[in-house]
C-alpha cells in the first residue's frame, strides 16, 4: 500500500470555480411512513420488521438492524442534543462507540439511563429516548444564550472567575454551574435490573471482528487454539459491514457470511458479540463488558442487563480498528456535519441517507470513498473539498464537483447544515448548498488497549497518526489498529497473528490460507486547523482550537496540563476523536512536532462501564457475604434485633412486648443475668485448634504470657502484641491435652489472627512441630452467666458431672456429658464478671442448644442476652475490648503490663520496650463517672483538665467505651487518660465539641462492679 | 494477576493477601545462650520498619488465605508485575511434600 503523504506527481491542482456536476441517477428513497431518508434497497436492516420508537415523545419508525441513530437518520432527524457548555445544537457525528454528541436518555422511570451513546443503542420496539441538557425544549434552549458569552467562557473560565470569595464556591457558584452545564440526569431510583460477573479463559483472545479480527480468529481457530472472539457490535464484521470491497474474489459481504459460517462451525471459537474489551490487566487478564440485554426494553426474567467479564488469555490479538478524525474548522459542530466514514456506515449498513446533497471535506484519500458511496446510493454530491488541492488517482473517474481548498464556514441552525463556504489558498470563497457535510481528517489507530500498561504510542508521519508502541506482554495489534489501513494488510496481519498465537499456545493444526483483499492506498497531508471562527476540537466538552492556543499562552503546554486546563478529552468519549487534534494544535502553537508533544497517559476503561456492572450481585443485602451464628434462626424467631459485626449478624438485644427502647431491653437483660441467669451466643469468636508436641512453645512465642506451663484442663487469658510492640489481640486459650490447645481470638480479628498464626508457624518457626486448624465455624459456643448458672447446668448436664467449685474450679475446662448422652466442652470463664461458663457443641446443634438452655433455665427465669448487654457487663467489669485494643495501646496501657513475661522472647517483646511505649505519661485505661449522675456520657468525648481551654495541648485522652450501668444506676465509661492510674478520684471534664457537650467527670478505677471478683469465683 | 500456588495451581489474585518483602529475617530478643540481646531493639527496629524500595525483581510474602492458607514466597517484578517464581514457605507443607517424595 502507499504510505506516502505526497499526492501523485502528475496530479493537476484542482480548479476552484468548477461548475456543479449534474447527478447521474435520481435518489432512491422510500417514500412511505416517517422514514424520509431511508433507501429503498440495500443495507443490513430487515424492512419486514418495523420497530416503533419515540424521540422526545415524537413517534417514529425504524427497522430491525437499526441503531437509534441510524433510525433517526432515516427519519431525517438532525438535531439530537445540546452541547455541554455553550448549549450549541448538536447532531450525529459518528456511527460508533466514539460518539461525543448524540447522547440521549434512554428508557424512563427507574431504568432511565443518561448519556447513552445513541450510535450504539440498538433499536427495539417501543424504545423511548429523550434529548439532554436543554430547557424548555431541544429546539428552544434558553441556555443557548451561553453561546453569546462564549468569548468569556474560555478555558479555565470557572477557575478564573469564581475564585472569590471562596466560601461562595460550594454554596452558590458550583451548584449554579452544575445546573447550567452537564449532560443527562440519573433516574435517582434504584436500578431494577441485575448485573453479573464472570470469568472466561482461552488461548487466544481476538478483540474486534473486522477483517483483521476475523482473519486472526479463523487462523487460530482452524489451528485448534481455544479462541474467544469479542465484538463490541451486535454482529460480526467491523468495517466490512460499512464498506464495499472484495476478499478472495468475492464481495466482502459474501466473504463475511462464509467466515461467520466457518467460525460458527468451529467449537473451539467462542463468539462474544455486544462485548467491549475495555481494559488490560496483569498476567493477560482482560476486562470486558457484555451488554446482554441493553437491546431490549426489559431484560427477560433471570437474565442480567450486563455482564462483566474477566477474560484470561495466553495471547491477545487486538484488531480494534481505527477511528476517523474530525477536521477542525469553523462550524464543524453543526448538526449535519458528520464523519465521512459514518456517512458510509449509514448508507451501506443501514440504508439511511444522512443528506440529499452531501458535501465532503477531506485531507486524505480515504474520505473520497464517501463521495463514491453517496453517488452509488443515488444521492447527489454537492462538492468534494480536498485541502490538498488534488484528486487521488483512484477517484479521477468520478463525475464530481471537486474543489481545492478548505471549508471556512458552515451555515445552518437547529435543522442542520444549509450551506458551506469554501475558501481556496488565495482567499477566494464560494458558497455551496448542502444538507450534510462529511469530513475526514485521517484515521487514528485505536491504540488504547496497547497503551494501558504505559506503552507509549509512536507517531508516524506518513499516516499522520499514532501507532501502538510497546504492547503489554502477550498482546499484538493488527490491521488498522496498528496503522495498516488497507483491506489486504488487515487480512494479512490478522491471519499471521492468529497463526503465530495458536502455535505459541501449542495448537498443532493448520491455519489455512491467508485471505486476499483489495490493497487500496492511503495518502494524507495533515490539515490541523482552519482559521476563521469557532472550530471545535472536543465536541462533547466544547473545547475549541482557540482554547488550546489560550492554554498554551497561559503556560499549560504539557499535554497533561492541556487536558486538565481545558478538559480536552475528559468527557465520556475520553478524547477518542479529539485528543490527536488537540495535541497537534498544541504542537503547532509551541513549535514542537507531534511526536515530541506526545499523548496523555491512557487508562482503562476504554468505554464507559456502569458501576452496576462492576458491582455485579454485590449490592443491597448482598453487598457482602453474611455469616449467621448457629443460633441465628432461633434468635430471629424470638424477635432479636441484629447488628453487623464484620460479616456476622449478631443478636444485639431481645426486645419483649412493652419495652419502649433498646436501653430498657438491655437494662433488663443485664439485671436478669446479674440476679439470675442468662446466655449469649459467642460463637463468632475466632477459634483455632493448636496441636503438636511444640504447641506450648509456639503459644509462648505468640503471647506475652506463658502457655507451656498451663495445666491440662485449664484456661488462661492471653494477650498478643504486634511485632512493633502494640497490642494485637486477646482471648482465652485452653489446654485440652498435653499437645492440644484451643485458642480463641476476638470476633474482629478471627481472620487476620489466623493469618498471623500461620505466618508465625510457616515462616518464622517452621522447625516447630505444630499444626493449626481454624474451627470457628465448627463450634456453637454459648456463654451462660449469672448466679444461677450452675443450677441451669445441672439441668443440662449428666447428673454424674461434678460442677461444684471444687469439681469444676474457676478457669477449669473439660469435656462433659449432657443429659441424653451428647458430649460438650465446658469452660469456666467469665467476661461478665458473674459466675459463668461457656459451653461448646458442634455448630449444627447450636439452635437445639439454645432451646435446651431455655428449657434447662426456665425455672430460674433464664434470659437470652445480646451483644449490648454483653458490652455493658464487660464495661462494668472494666474488661477491655475492641475500642481499647485500638492498635495504639500497649499491654500496660490496658493495665495488663504485669502479664509480660521477662523470661522468654515473644512477638513484640523487643519493640514494646521502646522509650515512647513505656513513657510514664501514656494514656491508660481508667473508669469515668459523671459528677452529675443524671448526665449521659458519650464515647469519643475528650478528657480536658478543669479550667483548661480545650485544644490539642490540653487534651488528655478520650472516652473509649460508654454504657448505662444498670447496677450503678448511671452512665459509666472506660477511657484512655494520660497518667490515669495515678489520678483516680480527680475531677476533669468530658468535652464533646461534636455534640456541644462539656461536663465534669470523675476518674475512677475501671472495675466498677464487684472489684474483688468474688462473684465469678463463687 | 495470577499466582501459581504450589499446592492449588494457578489462582486469581483475589485469593491472596500481600504482606511485603520476604528478605527481613526476624531477630530474637535473646541470644543463643539465653542472654538478653543488648541491641535487640535496634535489630527489631530494622526488621519491623526498614525496607528497600526495589525496582525490579523482589521476593515477597503472599498468603493464600482464599485457598490452602499457605504462606508463599513470590518473586515478582515490581516494575512489570511479572511473577517469575513461587515457592512455599518452609513450614507451609513443603516439608510434608518433601517427605512424601513429591516435588513442587
Amino acid at each position: 500500500m502507499s504510505r506516502t503523504s505526497q499526492i501523485s506527481g502528475d496530479a493537476a491542482p484542482l480548479a476552484f470555480n468548477e461548475k456543479p456536476v449534474a447527478d447521474a441517477r435520481p435518489p432512491r428513497f422510500v417514500s412511505a411512513g416517517t422514514q424520509s431518508h431511508r433507501l429503498s434497497s440495500g443495507g443490513q436492516i430487515d424492512r419486514k420488521q418495523p420497530l416503533g420508537f419515540t424521540f422526545d415523545g415524537k413517534k417514529m419508525v425504524g427497522f430491525a438492524g437499526d441503531t437509534l441513530t441510524s433510525a433517526l437518520v432515516a427519519n431525517g432527524v438532525k438535531l439530537i442534543g445540546r452541547s455541554f457548555k455553550y448549549h450549541r445544537p448538536r447532531g450525529i457525528l459518528t456511527a460508533g462507540a466514539e460518539e461525543p454528541n448524540a447522547l440521549v436518555e434512554l428508557r424512563s422511570g427507574a431504568r432511565r439511563e443518561p448519556n447513552t451513546r445513541a450510535t450504539t443503542a440498538e433499536l427495539y420496539d417501543g424504545l423511548a429516548a429523550q434529548s439532554q441538557n436543554r430547557w424548555p425544549s431541544l429546539r428552544h434552549d434558553v441556555m443557548a444564550v451561553n453561546s453569546l458569552f462564549s468569548p468569556i467562557f474560555v478555558a479555565g473560565f470557572y477557575y478564573k472567575t469564581f475564585m472569590w470569595p471562596a466560601k461562595l464556591w460550594e454554596k452558590l457558584y458550583e451548584p449554579a454551574i452544575r445546573r447550567a452545564a452537564g449532560l443527562g440526569k440519573a433516574s435517582g431510583e434504584a436500578d431494577p435490573d441485575h448485573y453479573e460477573k464472570a470469568w472466561a479463559h482461552c488461548d487466544v483472545l481476538v478483540v474486534g471482528s473486522g477483517p483483521a479480527g476475523l482473519a486472526a480468529a479463523l487462523a487460530a481457530g482452524r489451528a485448534g487454539a481455544r479462541v474467544i472472539l469479542a465484538e463490541e457490535d451486535n454482529r460480526l464484521g467491523g468495517r466490512l459491514l460499512s464498506e464495499n470491497g472484495e476478499i478472495d474474489g468475492k464481495p466482502a459481504a459474501a466473504w463475511l457470511a462464509d467466515a461467520q459460517r466457518e467460525i460458527a462451525g468451529l467449537a473451539n471459537i467462542r463468539i462474544m458479540t455486544r462485548t467491549a474489551v475495555f481494559g488490560v490487566y496483569d498476567g493477560g487478564t482482560y476486562g470486558a463488558l457484555e451488554r446482554v440485554n441493553d437491546h431490549v426494553a426489559v431484560p427477560p426474567a433471570h437474565q442480567p442487563r450486563q455482564r462483566l467479564w474477566r477474560i484470561v488469555a495466553r495471547r491477545a490479538i487486538v484488531a480494534a480498528g481505527a477511528i476517523e478524525r474530525p477536521l477542525v474548522f469553523p462550524g464543524n459542530d453543526r448538526p449535519g456535519v458528520m464523519m465521512a466514514s459514518a456517512v458510509r456506515s449509514y448508507i451501506n449498513r443501514f440504508a439511511a441517507m444522512p443528506g440529499r446533497q452531501v458535501a465532503l471535506f477531506t485531507n486524505n484519500d480515504d474520505g473520497w470513498r464517501t463521495a463514491e458511496a453517496v453517488q452509488r446510493a443515488g444521492a447527489s454530491v454537492a462538492a468534494v473539498v480536498d485541502s490538498r488541492g488534488v484528486v487521488p488517482e483512484a477517484y479521477r473517474g468520478l463525475n464530481l464537483r471537486q474543489l481545492g481548498g478548505v471549508v471556512s464556514e458552515v451555515k445552518g441552525g437547529v435543522d442542520g447544515v444549509r450551506s458551506i463556504v469554501v475558501r481556496d489558498a488565495a482567499g477566494r470563497t464560494q458558497q455551496i448548498e448542502t444538507d450534510c457535510l462529511a469530513m475526514s481528517g485521517g484515521w487514528n489507530p485505536n491504540v488504547a488497549l496497547s497503551s494501558f500498561q504505559r506503552g507509549r504510542p509512536i507517531w508516524r508521519d506518513d499516516i499522520a497518526a499514532f501507532v501502538p508502541g510497546q504492547c503489554p506482554a502477550g498482546m499484538v495489534m493488527v490491521g488498522a489498529a496498528s496503522g495498516d489501513f488497507s483491506l489486504a494488510a488487515c487480512l494479512r496481519e490478522g491471519h499471521a497473528a492468529g497463526t503465530v498465537a495458536a502455535k505459541d499456545c501449542g495448537a498443532k493444526g493448520k491455519a489455512g490460507e491467508e485471505p486476499q483483499g483489495d490493497d487500496e492506498g492511503f495518502a494524507i497531508k495533515p490539515l490541523w486547523h482552519v482559521e476563521g471562527g469557532k472550530a471545535f476540537v472536543d465536541f462533547q466538552h466544547d473545547v475549541t482550537a482557540s482554547d488550546v492556543k489560550l492554554a498554551q499562552r497561559e503556560g499549560f503546554e504539557s499535554v497533561e496540563h492541556l487536558k486538565r486546563y481545558t478538559t480536552l478529552g475528559m468527557a465520556t468519549d475520553q478524547g477518542k476523536l479529539s485528543n490527536v487534534n488537540g495535541l497537534a494544535l498544541m504542537a503547532e502553537a509551541t513549535g514542537r512536532d507531534i511526536a515530541d508533544t506526545g499523548t496523555t497517559i491512557y487508562r482503562p476503561p476504554y468505554a464507559p462501564v456502569a458501576i452496576g456492572a462492576l458491582a455485579g450481585h454485590h449490592r443491597d443485602e448482598n453487598f457482602h457475604a453474611w455469616r449467621l451464628t448457629p443460633s441465628h434462626h432461633w434468635a430471629a424467631a424470638r424477635g432479636a434485633v441484629f447488628v453487623d459485626t464484620g460479616l456476622w449478624k449478631r443478636a444485639q438485644w431481645y426486645p419483649i412486648a412493652g419495652e419502649k427502647d433498646w436501653l430498657e431491653s438491655v437494662t433488663r437483660e443485664v439485671r436478669a443475668v446479674r440476679s439470675g441467669v442468662g446466655f449469649c451466643d459467642v460463637s463468632t469468636l475466632g477459634k483455632v485448634d493448636v496441636r503438636g508436641p511444640d504447641a506450648g512453645t509456639f503459644l509462648d512465642r505468640l503471647y506475652i504470657n506463658t502457655f507451656s506451663n498451663l495445666a491440662v484442663g485449664k484456661a488462661r487469658y492471653g494477650l498478643m502484641l504486634r511485632e512493633d510492640g502494640l497490642v494485637y489481640d486477646d482471648g482465652t486459650t485452653s489446654r485440652l491435652a498435653e499437645d492440644h490447645y484451643f485458642l480463641t481470638t476476638t470476633t474482629a480479628k478471627a481472620g487476620p489472627a489466623m493469618q498471623h498464626l500461620e505466618y508465625c508457624r510457616q515462616v518464622l518457626w517452621p522447625d516447630l512441630d505444630v499444626q493449626l486448624t481454624s474451627v470457628t465455624d465448627q463450634w456453637a459456643q454459648f456463654s451462660i452467666a449469672g448466679p444461677n448458672t450452675r443450677d441451669l447446668l445441672k439441668n443440662l448436664c449428666d447428673p454424674a458431672e461434678d460442677l461444684s467449685n471444687e469439681g469444676f474450679p474457676f478457669m477449669g475446662v473439660r469435656e462433659v456429658s449432657l443429659r441424653g448422652g451428647m458430649r460438650a466442652r465446658l469452660y469456666r470463664i467469665s467476661f461478665s464478671g458473674e459466675m459463668a461458663f461457656e459451653i461448646g457443641v458442634p455448630a449444627r446443634y447450636g439452635e437445639a442448644m439454645a432451646e435446651n438452655l431455655m428449657r434447662a433455665g426456665a425455672e430460674f427465669g433464664v434470659t437470652p442476652y445480646g451483644t449490648e448487654a454483653l458490652g455493658v457487663m464487660r464495661i462494668e467489669k472494666g474488661h477491655v475490648a475492641g475500642p481499647e485494643l485500638s492498635g495504639t495501646t500497649t499491654a500496660d496501657d490496658l493495665g495488663l503490663g504485669k502479664m509480660m513475661s521477662k523470661k522468654k522472647d515473644y512477638i513484640g517483646r523487643a519493640m514494646a520496650g521502646r522509650e515512647a511505649l513505656v513513657a510514664p505519661d501514656r494514656q491508660v485505661v481508667v473508669g469515668i463517672k459523671p459528677v452529675n449522675k443524671t448526665n449521659r456520657l458519650r464515647s469519643g468525648a475528650h478528657i480536658i483538665p478543669k479550667g483548661a481551654a480545650p485544644g490539642p495541648d490540653t487534651d488528655q485522652g478520650y472516652l473509649t467505651s460508654v454504657c448505662y450501668s444498670p447496677m450503678l444506676g448511671h452512665w459509666i465509661a472506660l477511657a484512655l487518660v494520660e497518667r490515669g492510674r495515678e489520678r483516680h478520684g480527680e475531677i476533669v471534664r468530658a468535652y464533646d465539641p461534636l455534640r456541644g457537650e462539656d461536663m465534669e467527670v470523675e476518674i475512677a478505677s475501671p472495675v466498677f462492679y464487684d472489684p474483688e471478683g468474688g462473684r465469678q469465683r463463687g | 494477576m495470577r499466582i501459581a500456588c504450589p499446592f492449588c495451581g494457578e489462582r486469581e489474585l483475589g485469593e491472596f493477601t500481600y504482606l511485603g518483602d520476604a528478605a527481613p529475617v526476624r531477630p530474637t530478643a535473646f541470644a543463643a545462650d539465653g542472654a538478653e540481646q543488648p541491641d535487640a531493639q535496634d535489630l527489631f527496629f530494622d526488621y519491623v520498619y526498614l525496607r528497600d524500595n526495589v525496582a525490579g525483581d523482589m521476593d515477597e510474602r503472599w498468603y493464600h488465605g482464599g485457598g490452602c492458607r499457605s504462606w508463599l514466597t513470590v518473586t515478582r517484578s515490581t516494575t512489570t508485575h511479572e511473577i517469575k517464581a513461587v515457592r512455599a514457605a518452609a513450614g507451609a507443607g513443603a516439608q510434608k511434600l518433601a517427605k512424601a517424595g513429591a516435588t513442587s
